[in-house]
């Protein structure tokens, strides 16, 4: 058994707004660990547009998601939080005046404050919503490679467009017995040399690439011995396989959280703009997953949401302290945090 | 205002008055037409808002730009006439436009 993790915050959420929240704790003497859903940090700016420019920083003419993510990752690291990758929040449990949090990975935590950063919400694969697909779902149908030593030997048809599809065709062309790519256009979003390599496994026969179909059911008794696609008009075709990968990208959902008995908004947290915590003391919604009225979805407002929250946050976690507001330009105590 | 119709896949028509200048999203998220989900809030980087424009409407709408298409292989059940409803403008011109929502965001 894991033991417990003593923090002063436990961020639930390693996008921008989560990351700007361990600098402004940090400037306050206090100590965050991090979770995350994704394999890396940046949230939807490192998943949904590592590439895309953002004009709206203040300071920063324009850089992009990836920029952005390095920039913060280099802002807050005199503070040395643990990010916890590759989990999400589970269970939430009141212990006298603390929190305590359980993820998907086993890590326990024990805390006075969580900060909610979490977007629109943690990022799981994109499921077809076919029943057949879904019952066949660890069972022959994946949506990412576990071990890909699972398909040697194996005849596996792989669906999407994009840099997982292709990367994933190329590296296991070179163990399953044979593989069929089925992408709904002619055109892949994935990066061109990929797209070429895939092509020349095409010509030598180890992937038949068949384009302008989708995935339309999983057939088998127990076990899939087939996947029904369609093309676009609806003309249906079978293909024999022991395996199914799915590479249909990312979505986002609250998961447990909606479960918290927190006050929600649609989708959104319903916070207080004093110190944007929530209806449970110690629990604060910032970012994109907020809500108050005049709410923007803006990366600056979060970082406006994370600063006020490490106030109250600060309180909390020393409640026999007094806190006193600094600027960084000239508190040595910052500066002496900060290394500088 | 521009009048558009959003019909549910269930049949379920919704006339809305929609702001011109918002996008088919928006006017549906506004005003409560279910079908929609919009996570990224239309920034052309989710397909949760995926709809399907009636045929005679489909050459009369700006063409997808490729980020628009991209994002579509990310949608589920994808047609000749399937659009992410974040990146058509309301204006004049569409005065009457016929919206067909999916089954299900995917």
């Amino acid at each position: 058994m894991t033991d417990h993790i003593k923090t002063d915050c436990l961020i639930i959420g390693a996008g921008p707004v989560g990351l700007f929240a361990v600098f402004e704790l940090g400037i306050l003497g206090l100590k965050a660990e991090v979770i995350d859903n994704l394999d890396k940090i940046g949230g939807q700016c490192a998943e949904l547009y590592p590439d895309k420019p953002i004009y709206d920083i203040p300071g920063i003419p324009v850089c992009t998601g990836q920029d952005l993510t390095d920039s913060l990752a280099k802002q807050i690291k005199p503070f040395n939080a643990n990010i916890h990758l590759n989990q999400r929040v589970d269970e939430l449990k009141k212990v006298g005046n603390e929190w305590e949090v359980k993820t998907s990975a086993g890590n326990k935590f024990i805390t006075p404050n969580i900060f909610i950063a979490g977007g629109v919400g943690s990022f799981e694969p994109r499921r077809p919503p076919i029943d057949s697909i879904l019952k066949f779902e660890n069972n022959g149908i994946a949506y990412s490679v576990a071990n890909k030593q699972a398909y040697t030997g194996k005849e596996l048809v792989i669906f999407g467009g994009g840099d997982s599809a292709l990367d994933w065709t190329v590296e296991l062309s070179k163990i399953a017995k044979h593989i069929t790519l089925v992408h709904r256009r002619e055109e892949f979003k994935a990066v061109e040399h990929t797209v070429g390599l895939m092509k020349e496994l095409v010509n030598e026969k180890k992937v038949t690439l068949l384009t302008n179909r989708q995935i339309a059911e999983a057939n088998g008794k127990g076990k899939i011995t087939s996947i029904s696609i369609k093309d676009n008009d609806d003309n249906f075709s079978e293909i024999p396989c022991d395996n199914v990968l799915i590479f249909h990208g990312l979505k986002m959902e609250l998961g447990p959280i909606n479960n918290w008995g927190l006050n929600l908004n649609e989708k959104q947290i319903s916070v207080s703009t004093e110190d944007f915590q929530t209806n449970l003391e110690g629990i604060f919604a910032i970012g994109d997953i907020s809500y108050y009225p005049g709410k923007l979805k803006l990366i600056l407002s979060g970082f406006h949401e994370a600063t006020l929250a490490s106030q109250t946050a600060f309180k909390r976690a020393r409640p026999d302290e007094n806190l006193v507001f600094r600027y960084t330009t000239s508190s040595k105590d910052i500066h002496k945090k900060l290394g500088v | 205002m521009t009048t558009i119709k959003y019909i549910e896949h269930n049949g379920k028509e919704h006339l809305v008055d929609v702001s011109n200048g918002l996008t088919v999203m928006e006017g549906a998220i506004k005003n409560k037409v279910p079908g929609i989900d919009a996570d990224c809030g239309g920034a052309c980087a989710c397909a949760t808002c995926h709809v399907y424009v009636s045929n005679d409407w489909v050459e009369k709408l700006s063409s997808k730009e490729d980020s628009e298409e991209d994002m579509l292989d990310f949608a589920f059940e994808v047609k000749k006439n399937s659009r992410l409803s974040c990146q058509i403008t309301v204006s004049d011109e569409l005065e009457g436009l016929v919206i067909n929502l999916p089954e299900k965001q995917f």
